[in-house]
């Protein structure tokens, strides 16, 4: 095999991901080095000018309180969000991020992000939380100021990270290796932030050719952050939430601005509003089935059974949302005006941030006004940031508890896991779902400031790596090239081979398994426990089978290493669903054999795994309210 | 084939140490074929036509044509990204045209600071982060009583 050096690097404080929890942390952390003479180091995957979720740019900005206008209260956030999780939400974190998030929006706009405004200069809202932008280049600005801030020289981009650093109980770096030479790194630091998003393509996508890539996630978020916490041995929470988005059929474009901007309806394919005649369901799902807005999951349910029952497609009703703003705008002129302002709107909604939807628009030669477009639920998607919950248990705030959360909730510094140094933010926290690009941000400034703190208040040492630890991880690494090297000439055909398994047919294998017995798209989101017991011992088989990745080059490698951390996302997913007995979240998936919300599972499932034995542990934690 | 290289058009970035499509993909696909010295796109169904490419190459060499398993073909979607705007063609498969333009900054480029000009100096043991309070356009931060 070729030769591979070793950089380490000693920094303070480690960031890993370039995303948008990560450009706040930036933000926020380098702001307490520079007063105390701290370095802060940050590794991305990809180009953080467009790494992540928002990469391609997005139409709106998802959360804002508007505390500043009395718009909402924090109490108003909490009590959202609770509800559209079914109950399920740590109320300490979701009321640290929402009284951060407006000062993260408020800062974007000075950076130079085009938020859109009416005549009276406010911001135009989508809805009551989400306002529109103007946001192609929305990580490109986001990701220059956290660069401006940490400096350019402390950005290492394309270094995939593989896995943890410890040093006894505590997080002490990260270990990965260049897409781009033979460079095998060690980061060593006092601190840890973990930001490396969520996952996708752990389920089967709905695609079978070139469309795979197109899943409404973005391909390159592979579950590194689930991956990065479990192997450390933190504690996971809501790792069953999951989260399946009802979007244009196909290219997934947003839906947003549709319903809640022009005011559009869903119905099915006799004209029927299920939203309306169906209403009778969501009292199965009490109390939060008769809550206002009714929760994503119901919404996705009552759609679904509509299609089961031979009545989809499901279409947006476009053509009569149109028609009704353009009636109630004055004369013909002015209709007219308006309609070209809508065009106008709708497409940007498309180019901003899915122009898959345009392509397909314009391919399918569609005109919104004269007739409606299909739409449909995806994939599972474990994205803990937007409406899944999945991620790590983290500490939450100390001021914000009441006398009986703050046993649970609260064991040090804001958002730290229960690992000790390694914080995590966005994608990679739980149970503080609704977050979205702007409260990611600022969870990430959160953890910025706590991470910095800890390594004021708590002064690790340096930690200790020795050589022969770096060498086994390096070994580690590089294993499916080496795998593929000692292999490739057995074959005539370097695809097929006795030794090893390439990553995509890995990754196809994974998908596989878990469309079928974890409930995807075939199975209709569908599962059971004697489903999900047969999952997890075809899970055991790949994991056996991990140590014959085989990859042809770094590009490769990098693929052999997703498929991994998609694997122990899937498990954690596996054990959770398997272990909550009941069915919580009907339209993100349902658990056939047990049907009913149940009210003694109105708790957290929480997950350990063992990285030395390979064993998980699953526990109930429980739920406090604190806003009542 | 999602997104695809004109070879006309793609000059490898005139052999530069990187090429500006291999700089930005988000999922690491661009690639520079050393024979040719032109790029390709080496997983297109991992591709999730997010344009990057198309946007940042400078001989325009780059475009993309609609998944192959859904998209009906004929349709083109072309962007012209600027320093304070970007402009887009939108081709039917019927053959009409529509054109938008979008701004996408407010500021230069480079110029972000990070505080936003909201110089703070909190306690490193509050909840107030650095910019705050004035950030948030409030008197303190909320805390509950
Ligand atoms: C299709 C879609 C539409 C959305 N629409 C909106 C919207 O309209 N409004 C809104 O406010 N929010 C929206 N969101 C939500 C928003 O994008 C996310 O909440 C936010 O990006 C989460 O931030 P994050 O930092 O956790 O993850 P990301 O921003 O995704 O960042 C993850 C980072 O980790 C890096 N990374 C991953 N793996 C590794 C590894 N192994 N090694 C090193 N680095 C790695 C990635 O390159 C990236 O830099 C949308 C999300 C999606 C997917
Ligand atoms: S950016 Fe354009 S010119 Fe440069 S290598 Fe890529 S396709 Fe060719
Ligand atoms: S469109 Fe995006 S994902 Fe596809 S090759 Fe270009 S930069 Fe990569």
């Amino acid at each position: 095999m070729e030769d591979f050096k070793t950089i380490e690097v000693e920094t303070d404080l480690l960031i890993l991901g370039g995303g948008m929890a990560a450009c706040g942390a930036a933000v926020e952390a380098a702001h307490w080095a520079k007063q105390n003479g701290l370095k802060v180091t940050l590794v991305d995957k990809a180009a953080m000018d467009r790494s992540g979720a928002v990469a391609m740019g997005l139409s709106a900005i998802n959360q804002y309180v508007g505390l500043r206008d009395g718009q909402n209260t924090i109490k108003d956030y909490v009590d959202y969000v609770r509800n559209d999780l079914m109950g399920i939400t740590r109320e300490d974190l979701v009321a640290n991020i929402a009284r951060h998030v407006d000062s993260t929006v408020h800062l974007f706009e000075k950076w130079g992000l085009p938020i859109w405004k009416d005549e009276k200069g406010a911001y135009v809202h989508e809805g009551r939380w989400q306002l529109m932008i103007n946001g192609e280049s929305y990580k490109v600005v986001v990701a220059e100021a956290a660069k401006n801030a940490i400096g350019k020289e402390n950005v290492y981009e394309r270094v995939f990270i593989v896995g943890p650093i410890m040093d006894g109980d505590r997080c002490a770096g990260a270990y990965g290796f260049s897409v781009r030479d033979n460079t095998f790194y060690v980061f060593k630091a006092k601190a840890v932030i973990a930001t490396m998003g969520g996952a996708v393509h752990v389920f089967k996508p709905r695609s079978s050719g070139e469309g795979q890539g197109r899943a409404w996630y973005p391909p390159w978020n592979a579950g590194a952050s689930a991956y990065f916490t479990l192997a450390a041995g933190a504690e996971m929470t809501c790792q069953e939430v999951r989260f399946i988005p009802v979007r244009f059929k196909d290219a997934y474009g947003p839906v947003g601005a549709w319903f809640l901007l022009f005011k559009s309806r869903a119905t099915n394919a006799l004209g029927e509003n299920y939203m309306e005649t169906r209403k009778p369901e969501l009292d199965k799902w009490k109390p939060y089935g008769l809550v206002k807005p009714t929760p994503a999951n119901l919404r996705n349910y009552l759609g679904m059974l509509d299609v089961m029952e031979g009545k989809g497609p499901i279409y947006m009703r476009t053509e009569e949302a149109i028609q009704k703003i353009a009636a109630t705008s004055g004369d013909e002129k002015a209709a007219k005006k308006k309609l070209k302002e809508l065009d106008s709107e709708a497409w940007e909604d498309f180019l901003d941030m899915t122009i898959s939807q345009a392509i397909l628009w314009a391919a399918t030669n569609v005109s919104p006004e004269e007739k409606p477009s299909e739409i449909a639920a995806a994939e599972p998607y474990f994205i803990g940031s937007h409406s899944g919950a999945s991620g790590a248990w983290v500490s939450g705030p100390e001021d914000i508890q009441n006398d009986t959360s703050k046993k649970d909730y609260f064991w040090g510094y804001d958002h730290m896991s229960t690992v000790k140094g390694l914080f995590c933010a966005g994608d990679a926290s739980g149970a503080s779902s609704h977050k979205f690009s702007s409260g990611s941000h600022a969870e990430g400034r959160i953890v910025g400031k706590a991470a910095m703190r800890y390594i004021l208040k708590e002064k690790p040492a340096a930690p200790a790596v020795t050589a022969d630890i770096v060498a086994k991880l390096k070994e580690q690494t590089y294993k499916p090239l080496k795998n593929y090297e000692d292999n490739v000439k057995l074959t005539t055909q370097n695809d097929v081979n006795p030794n090893y398994i390439r990553p995509k047919m890995f990754m196809m294998r994974l998908q596989k398994m878990m469309d079928e017995y974890a409930g995807g798209v075939t199975a209709q989101f569908t599962t059971s426990e004697s489903m999900l017991k047969r999952a997890l011992e075809l899970l055991a088989y790949l994991k056996e089978d991990s140590d014959k990745l085989g990859a042809a080059d770094l590009h490769e490698l990098q693929r052999a290493w997703e498929n991994y951390h998609r694997m122990f996302q899937a498990e954690a997913h596996v054990r959770s669903i398997l272990f909550r007995e009941e069915t919580r979240w009907p339209g993100y998936y349902f658990r056939s054999d047990k049907p009913k919300m149940d009210p003694n599972w109105e708790c957290f499932v929480n997950c350990i795994y063992d990285a030395k034995t390979g064993d998980w542990k699953m526990l109930k934690r429980p739920i406090h309210h604190i806003f009542t | 084939m999602p997104s695809y290289v004109n070879p006309d058009k793609c000059d490898g970035c005139k052999a530069l140490d990187k090429t500006a499509c291999q700089y930005i993909c988000p999922n690491d696909l661009m690639v520079l074929n050393k024979d040719t010295m032109k790029a390709y796109n080496r997983e297109p169904e991992m591709c999730w036509e997010c344009y990057n490419c198309v946007k940042i190459c400078p001989t325009q060499a780059v475009a993309v044509r609609g998944y192959a398993d859904f998209v009906p073909m004929g349709a083109d979607v072309v962007p012209l990204r600027s320093t304070d705007n970007i402009m887009w063609t939108v081709k039917f498969r019927n053959g009409s045209v529509k054109r938008f333009k979008f701004p996408i900054r407010t500021t230069t480029e480079g110029q972000a600071v990070p505080s936003g000009g909201w110089e703070t100096a909190p306690s490193i043991d509050g909840p107030t982060l650095s910019s705050e309070p004035e950030s948030l356009g409030l008197p303190e931060v909320w805390t509950k009583k």
